[in-house]
């Protein structure tokens, strides 16, 4: 079998088209599960039960259900509760509510780092909860699990194939329809796999980055 | 005006604080002695209202900080309640807790704009003459890494004053310094009490501070005030046979009871 780099060079402009939306679905996807996932570790540190104990359920049944199940109970049960959503939508919500869970771990592990003295500072100088968690804990909490929270970001990006399950044409699915167009399916998939991994290296340098200069800051 | 009766805390099934009674009147510079485990910081993390008590009440200036009367009958305090009396009070702390991210300046601007709601222009005004008062002028932008454990407690007490409080508490604040950086402390909190403009309640393990600082010793043990009076009495006529014992067993080794709780 031989890699046909003429065919590969012609439907790259088409898988780079499907790479948007991928890209897009991580982005959108990512964005959901870090505001999401902060929700939750506050939440499950509250001392209110009927906070806490429901965000632990959740955080707790989403982290032990497949990814793949939930999105096909966004896709096909929510619209028989009225929701109308695109697959896009859904799929960004069930990547967002996914690893806001996996998120909301790692927020927690950094919340829990931050030495109680920095909360009882906060109080003694009349800092009101929300000021003290804003302006004192996460940024101290948040800087050192950047790097934990980009791998969940690698981690979401290489998920979205899962989004062609419930009709997304992503990359992989593109590259499937051309192969099922041409039969030839070795330079679309190849392309695809490439084309994460070169993503994936970047966005690790990118959070490499992004670690180093918060950690220049303090 | 700190008004305590009857308090009682435990930390789980460890009881701390066994009945303590106590007033203090405004401007009063009162230092808290006794052996460890006695109860001193527990003392002062309920006056700064950071744990509840059990049982019996504290009144700061008058209120309590967890009560308040709405329509003539005593109901739990709201958050705005609770915070208008918190706000009487401040604490420096014995490891410091400055705010890592924020310079010395942010560390003693933050709770003056957030809290008592000054125009940063001001608050930062007034924040280099604290800084200054307590010999930092120069340091306004270092962080709390570049600074010294001296320099580290001068901000706190800065940052402390800053919110200019009725009441202010220093919980061992010179016993994770090196030695030669105590006694600048020490000076810095006698100029403060001679200034008479706070209540200053001072847990403490240097007893020559103590007696020539203070109004008023309290001795406590076993999660009781044992001795409360004037310097003098406590440290050279005490009313108990271990009052006089511990005061020994500190005076002879200062540096080591001092420095020997981390």
């Amino acid at each position: 079998m031989i890699f046909d780099w003429g065919y590969a060079w012609d439907i790259l402009p088409q898988l780079g088209r499907a790479l948007v939306v991928t890209l897009q679905a991580t982005a959108l996807g990512m964005a959901l599960a870090l505001a999401l996932g902060l929700v939750f570790a506050l939440a499950r540190r509250s001392r209110y039960r009927v906070v806490a104990w429901p965000a632990a359920a959740v955080v707790e049944f989403v982290r032990s259900t497949p990814l793949l199940v939930q999105m096909f109970f966004l896709f096909y049960v929510l619209p028989v509760a009225g929701a109308q959503m695109s697959p896009l939508a859904t799929g960004v919500i069930a990547l967002g509510i996914h690893y806001a869970a996996y998120c909301s771990e790692v927020y927690r592990a950094g919340l829990e780092a931050v030495p109680r003295g920095q909360w009882e500072a906060a109080a003694a100088l009349n800092l009101g909860r929300w000021r003290t968690l804003r302006a004192i804990v996460l940024p101290q909490a948040i800087p050192p699990v950047v790097p934990a929270l980009g791998n969940y970001l690698v981690a979401m990006f290489k998920d979205t194939p899962l989004l062609s399950a419930i009709t997304v044409v992503e990359l992989l699915q593109t590259a499937k329809l051309i192969g099922s167009e041409t039969f030839r399916y070795v330079e679309p998939i190849t392309l695809v796999g490439a084309l994460f991994l070169v993503l994936s290296l970047i966005s690790a340098a990118a959070i490499r980055w992004t670690e180093q200069r918060l950690r220049l800051e303090t | 005006m700190i008004r305590l009766r009857d308090l009682h805390k435990s930390y789980g099934a460890l009881p701390v604080l066994r009945g303590v009674d106590l007033e203090i009147p405004a401007a009063q510079t009162v230092s808290v002695i006794g052996p460890s485990g006695s109860g001193k910081s527990t003392l002062l993390r309920l006056l700064m209202m950071l744990d509840r008590p059990d049982a019996g009440t504290i009144e700061i200036e008058g209120e309590s900080p967890w009560r308040m009367t709405r329509n003539g009958r005593e109901v739990p305090a709201d958050e705005r309640h609770f915070r208008r009396v918190r706000g009487k009070v401040g604490m420096v702390f014995q490891h410091f807790n400055l705010f890592p991210h924020m310079t010395a300046l942010g560390n003693v601007t933050e709770a003056p704009v957030h809290v008592l709601g000054l125009p940063p222009r001001e608050a930062r005004a007034r924040a280099q003459e604290y800084l200054a008062m307590v010999g930092l002028a120069d340091k306004a932008d270092a962080y709390p890494a570049q600074l010294s454990g001296g320099q580290k407690q001068r901000v706190a007490i800065a940052r402390a004053i800053a919110m200019q409080p009725k009441i202010m508490l220093f919980d061992e604040i010179t016993s994770a310094l090196d030695p030669e950086l105590v006694g600048g402390i020490l000076q810095l909190l006698r100029d403060l009490a001679a200034r008479r403009t706070m209540t200053m309640v001072i847990v403490t393990h240097h007893m020559a501070f103590a007696e020539s600082a203070s109004d008023r010793v309290l001795f406590l043990d076993g999660g009781r005030i044992v001795e409360d009076g004037p310097p003098g009495d406590i440290f050279r006529n005490p009313r108990l046979e271990r009052t006089r014992r511990f005061v020994e067993a500190v005076k002879g080794g200062t540096e080591a009871a001092g420095r020997g709780r981390q």
